[in-house]
């Protein structure tokens, strides 16, 4: 697709002059005629949402910034009194942009999801899957330094508690936390650099988004069926197919959006975040924001500190390889159904993930019960439910994946990606029998 | 991108003797690196703990107004500290386990207090594992249980389950007097 031909045409004495000298209107014109796969669905339309996301992060961003103080002594009411109170509207941007976090990671993580069920990471399209990965590591640490900012009991104990992770490394660990901590504890200094650094990264993010569009506009879309684009008829102009597409998935996921920054503003955030920052004292109950929930857990399933740390790191590190560890030459898990259901198990271990990491570290999936134990392993503990789910999140990577792509017999795969359009129920004529193994 | 025709260059061969050129590379990349780093660590080490954070060094504390069974957490250098007044029965329990067997960082009960003053137990409040603050009361150790990942201590703060791997650390401390302690 990198050899698509330009085919703007500037329409007038000034277009044709500025064409020579910064032709930015043909860069414009050739991204919106980008050939792009017809057979795109709608798990097509997170791209268009992120990049929605983003912007209205850094929007809402600079705005709460002109209010903000980033003190140990004044962050808390600047937030708490002077933005949620006095600021005109700034109920609205605080909501929009504390709320937009998690609607950011809600389509990242269903992005993720659709380049790993479509094998969308595969060659030759590692680079722009590495360059995801290394945006939604951006993400976490922009997030986690912006769930600091209020200054609220969790936010300061989250910042403790993911700045000691960084202690667990030896002999680098204890000077690079004082580094992070500009002091002996997470205090003043701290807050000043994690403001500072989240006003910074989402630029970065943006700078790695301009290159995640360039890494996808060298081999251009992968599409459902894995099949490569072949010829022109396998594609539509960006402009006007998929703008449409994509502002309509946006303006759905705008309804929810909005459902939280109206309607439950403080649902997806911690009680206890409404008591300042107290460095004498633990919140009796500290969980991180859900989207960190699953790395959470696995963090807590390992009985040691290093070893803790290692594997929360490398159940994000794990996405960065997927492309080698995935030995398969058929991209899509439409062509192949038992890969596919290790997969929905993978997502399945993941939810439990989540669940065990709100959960008290001691707790119970049933509480009282103390019977269900095998062996040495209570099987009915959030610890050892942890453990379980976190062997398969490894196993499915490290294991299932590469077996897989050598001992699976997949589907036949069509000729071309637009066989399966073609002979989808609504392309075929009343009464004409639809290809059923075309469905999904 | 139109790429041009490939330029050979000037052709230099590998074997020859380091000449006047090479000289000038090594010098001008060396004093390059040198100058990046002289301007790095500035910018590094102005992250690490300024002049007022290290000035906070020592305090001093009252013990008269903790009484038996009690415990106080205070500020030393911005961290929580515990002053526990054991009563005799924690002392006899944190002596009585001194060989547990589930000792992972093992420590005699005597070697984290000054004799004499053994009722008087003073810790680091941060849990080793992550640096929440453990609550006093939890666990199975008569301790205290990390409310963030589970880790219990014993009446005398040694690591006994969970995550955590070494005992709350004792700071530098000396009896000024029976009633006043410095930490620090």
């Amino acid at each position: 697709m990198s050899e698509h031909p330009s085919t703007y045409e500037p329409g007038s004495a000034f277009e044709r002059w500025l064409d020579v000298r910064l032709p930015i209107i043909r860069f414009g014109a050739d991204l919106m005629s980008f050939p792009t796969p017809r057979n795109l669905n709608y798990w097509y339309t997170f791209g268009g949402i992120l990049a929605f996301c983003l912007a209205v992060q850094i929007v809402t961003g600079i705005v709460l910034a002109m209010h903000y103080d980033p003190s140990g002594a004044g962050a808390f009411l600047s937030v708490n009194g002077s933005i949620m109170r006095d600021v005109n509207y700034g109920w609205l941007i605080r909501g929009l942009h504390a709320n937009g976090a998690s609607m950011f990671f809600i389509a990242v993580y269903l992005h993720i999801a659709r380049g790993m069920y479509y094998g969308s990471y595969k060659a030759p399209r590692e680079v722009l899957w590495l360059l995801g990965c290394v945006i939604f590591l951006l993400m976490i640490v922009t997030a986690f330094m912006g769930y600091v900012l209020p200054w609220g009991q969790m936010s300061f104990w989250a910042a403790k508690v993911i700045t000691n992770v960084l202690g667990a490394f030896p002999i680098i660990g204890k000077p690079l936390t004082t580094l992070l901590w500009g002091g002996y504890a997470v205090d003043s200094p701290t807050l000043n650099r994690f403001f500072s650094l989240h006003y910074l990264l989402p630029f970065v993010i943006a700078a790695v988004v301009v290159l995640h569009i360039w890494a996808l506009h060298v081999p251009g879309n992968a599409n459902p069926t894995g099949v490569e684009v072949k010829s022109k008829d396998d594609t539509l102009p960006f402009h006007p197919y998929y703008t449409v597409k994509d502002l309509f998935a946006i303006s759905v996921f705008m309804i929810m959006f909005a459902v939280f920054v109206f309607y439950l503003p403080d649902a997806l955030g911690k009680a206890d975040n409404a008591i300042p920052a107290n460095p004498l004292k633990t919140p009796a109950h500290i969980v991180p924001e859900w989207y960190l929930l699953p790395f959470y857990a696995i963090l807590r399933a390992i009985p040691d500190k290093l070893t803790g740390v290692i594997a929360l790191m490398g159940a994000m590190g794990v996405l960065f390889v997927l492309p080698w560890l995935d030995t398969s030459k058929v991209r899509s898990m439409r062509y192949r159904p038992t890969y596919r259901m290790y997969f929905f198990i993978w997502v399945v271990a993941a939810w439990i993930l989540g669940w065990c990491g709100s959960q008290e570290p001691d707790g119970q999936l049933i509480h009282g019960m103390t019977t269900f134990t095998l062996i040495d392993y209570d099987l009915n503990s959030v610890t050892w439910i942890s453990r379980f789910s976190a062997l398969y999140y490894f196993a499915f990577f490290l294991v299932i994946t590469p077996l897989m792509g050598l001992t699976e017999t997949p589907l036949p795969v069509p000729d071309s990606l637009y066989t399966p359009v073609l002979s989808h129920p609504a392309a075929t004529p009343a009464g004409a029998a639809a290809a059923p193994e075309m469905k999904g | 991108m139109a790429r041009g025709p490939r330029r050979t260059g000037v052709s230099s061969n590998v074997a020859e003797a380091p000449n006047r050129r090479d000289f000038i590379h090594i010098v001008a990349t060396t004093a390059t690196l040198g100058g990046v780093a002289a301007v790095a660590w500035p910018l590094i080490d102005q992250l690490n703990p300024a002049a007022d954070a290290v000035a906070l060094a020592s305090i001093e504390y009252d013990l008269s107004r903790v009484l038996p069974g009690q415990e106080v957490t205070i500020a030393w250098r911005k961290q929580p500290v515990f002053v526990r007044h054991r009563t005799p029965a924690e002392i006899a329990r944190a002596r009585a386990e001194d060989a547990a067997s589930d000792m992972k960082d093992r420590a005699t009960d005597a070697s984290r207090v000054k004799a004499g003053h053994e009722q008087w137990l003073i810790l680091l409040a941060s849990c080793t594992h992550l640096g929440c603050v453990p609550t006093f009361g939890g666990g199975d150790y008569g301790g205290w249980l990390c409310p963030c990942h589970g880790s219990q201590y014993d009446t005398s703060g040694r690591i006994r389950k969970g995550p955590a791997p070494l005992n709350l650390a004792v700071p530098d401390y000396a009896f000024l007097s029976d009633t006043k302690v410095k930490i620090g």
